[in-house]
């Protein structure tokens, strides 16, 4: 009992890191508060339900292609809007209000256009191609089924999941340490004024840094059907909160932050699931308002939050 | 001080007046309870968001604490209404003193946090092992207290309170320290105003504002479930109305609450998605193009708004 829990939490953890970085990273970059992250996912989510119910697509391909399709939106939202939004008076806060509206736009759109059902996509489907990639790779026949970890046996589709969302993350890390743009990126993040008086194209980095949080959080709802449960247009909401509480306990604007706050809401969460269910759903309430009263600056920041 | 009684004159005894004269002349008692309901906490989230700067996102926490406070007090011990609206509004009054560490966060983390808060409170009243408390997922009927001639009354004298709150604030050095707070907290404090207690009494005022109308609702509906009185809903609609209108005034949030509660019974009770879908359009159109509401085009004429 106590290694699936762990292990469900490592695999749950890499996932929530997948769903806070995107958020994380708008916000360590613009200083702006992506309220419709949840949404964006949700649309990623929806965007793999039709591909494999109109085009039976498997949702391993679809991950690029939500990726690519999102990157391409954020750029010329991040012009519509952000610029616009620095300018003001006090960005943050209106920023918190702006997108509440744009998220409330993207949940009417998507329950006008596909009601308000719940959807989800057979759990199969990402173990098979999961298993088709194995078998490929290592030569052998590899069969569609639960995996062993440790003696413990998991859903191929957690695993999956889990396994994915871990290389999102390195790459992230991987663009944001190792690439020229990525070390734009962290200039931007640490000061935004200082980046501009020394010639970097501000506009451009954040831009670039906006879609890439978009092209996360659908690449994360890809995902969603297989972790979360079935899909609504309504989901989004939820989901913004617990992305809230990963980027919080890790420290908010720290991407390294994230993969820490991303195991221990992951581990814990499994913890509250296997021993006291019921109160599980209280869980990213309750570590949200002790991490932010008890150490503000998140497990890994500096002092940055204070009023 | 005579802007003062100006202001309770023109504005206060007016509102209240039409509201207690109209349910006379149109039948439909339940909407006219309801305007009045989301008028209480448009000015509820005005006090906190238009004065101190600080934006509730679980402002519903405090309703929905009002709601439950009254509730269990008629259904445990049997008590009059009018001992347990003021039960309702402790109720709320101690939840914003627990919340008040939340201060120490600045803008969003704040938001943030108190809507974390309200959420945490919804997961606990409606929690199955609690049943024998609070009736759990299952909901509450009140149907021994069921009066809604008396309660529309007491969201009358709820909504003549908060209106004279607001106006108080409005022309009173109290008002004026706040919203001196909430354009620059540090000069604010040379000036030898005390930041932390008269943010806190904003806080308390506002909450208190909440935990009332959430026991009149409670009253007036007599069988609602957690989901209702803890609904988002309520928060959202309160900081949309106040913010269309304009804060930090008295007729901002009113005038919002009419127009836009009035389109939304217009067309959003049949169809929410598509009212949904205007009011998410007009907050992104508001933020970028008319951040302090309708009333600063007035003011643009030169026009002082109360």
């Amino acid at each position: 009992m106590l290694t699936y829990t762990l292990l469900a939490g490592l695999l749950f953890g890499l996932y929530f890191t997948l769903i806070g970085l995107g958020l994380n990273l708008v916000f360590g970059v613009m200083r702006i508060v992506n309220l419709a992250h949840g949404d964006f996912l949700m649309l990623g989510a929806f965007l793999a339900f039709w591909l494999f119910s109109l085009f039976a697509i498997n949702p391993i391909p679809t991950i690029p292609v939500a990726f690519i399709v999102f990157l391409l939106v954020g750029f010329p939202l991040y012009y519509l809007i952000v610029p616009r939004l620095l300018r003001a008076k006090d960005p943050e806060m209106l920023s918190f209000i702006l997108f509440f509206g744009l998220s409330q736009v993207i949940q009417a759109l998507a329950t006008i256009l596909w009601g308000t059902s719940e959807r989800s996509i057979p759990g199969g489907q990402l173990g098979r191609a999961v298993a088709a990639i194995l078998s490929f790779v290592t030569g052998r026949t590899v069969e569609n089924g639960p995996v062993d970890i440790f003696g413990q046996s998991f859903p191929a589709a957690w695993v999956a999941s889990g396994i994915a969302s871990g290389i999102g993350v390195l790459l992230v890390y991987w663009y944001l340490y190792r690439t020229k743009l990525g070390y734009l990126t962290r200039a931007v993040m640490v000061s935004r004024d200082e980046a501009i008086a020394s010639g970097i194209d501000v506009d451009r980095i954040s831009a670039i840094a906006f879609g890439f949080g978009l092209g996360l959080a659908a690449v994360a709802g890809v995902f969603a059907p297989f972790l979360l449960g079935s899909i609504t247009p309504a989901m989004g909401a939820e989901v913004t909160i617990t992305s809230f509480a990963v980027i919080v306990i890790g420290s908010l604007g720290n991407p390294l932050g994230t993969l820490l706050g991303g195991l221990v809401y992951g581990i814990s969460y499994m913890f509250m699931q296997s021993y006291y269910s019921s109160w599980a759903n209280l869980l990213p309430y309750l570590l949200l308002i002790a991490v932010l009263l008890l150490r503000p600056s998140g497990l890994l920041g500096r002092q940055t939050r204070r009023a | 001080m005579h802007k003062l009684g100006r202001d309770v004159f023109l504005i206060l005894v007016p509102v209240v007046a039409a509201f207690a004269l109209l349910p006379s002349v149109y039948s439909n008692q339940l909407l006219l309870f309801n305007f009045i309901i989301f008028i209480v906490l448009a000015q509820g989230v005005n006090v906190i968001y238009g004065f101190t700067g600080y934006l509730p996102f679980g402002y519903v926490g405090f309703f929905g604490a009002g709601a439950y406070g009254f509730s269990l007090m008629v259904l445990h011990l049997q008590a009059p209404p009018f001992l347990a609206i003021v039960v309702g509004a402790s109720a709320a009054l101690v939840l914003a003193l627990m919340l008040t560490p939340l201060f120490r966060l600045s803008g969003a983390y704040f938001s943030i946090a108190n809507l974390a808060a309200a959420l945490a409170v919804l997961q606990i009243v409606a929690n199955p092992n609690l049943e024998d408390y609070t009736r759990g997922p299952y909901g509450i009927s009140l149907s021994g207290v069921f009066n809604p001639r008396l309660a529309y009354a007491a969201a009358l004298a709820v909504l003549a309170a908060t209106l004279f709150i607001v106006i108080f604030l409005r022309h009173s050095k109290f008002g004026l320290a706040l919203q001196a707070i909430r354009e620059d907290t540090i000069s604010a404090g040379m000036a030898g105003i005390n930041v932390v207690r008269e943010r806190v009494i904003a806080w308390l005022l506002s909450a208190l504002i909440a935990g009332l109308a959430g026991s009149v609702f409670a009253w007036y509906a007599s069988v609602f479930y957690p989901e209702t009185v803890f609904s988002g809903e309520f928060t959202i609609f309160a900081i949309v109305f106040a913010l269309f209108g304009g804060t930090a005034t008295v007729v901002g949030p009113i005038l919002g609450v009419v127009i836009l509660y009035g389109i939304y019974n217009a067309v959003g009770i049949s169809t929410p998605q598509y009212f949904q879908l205007i009011y998410g359009a007009l907050i992104v159109g508001l933020v970028l193009f008319l951040p302090n509401g309708l009333v600063s085009l007035v003011r643009r004429w030169g026009i002082d708004v109360p």
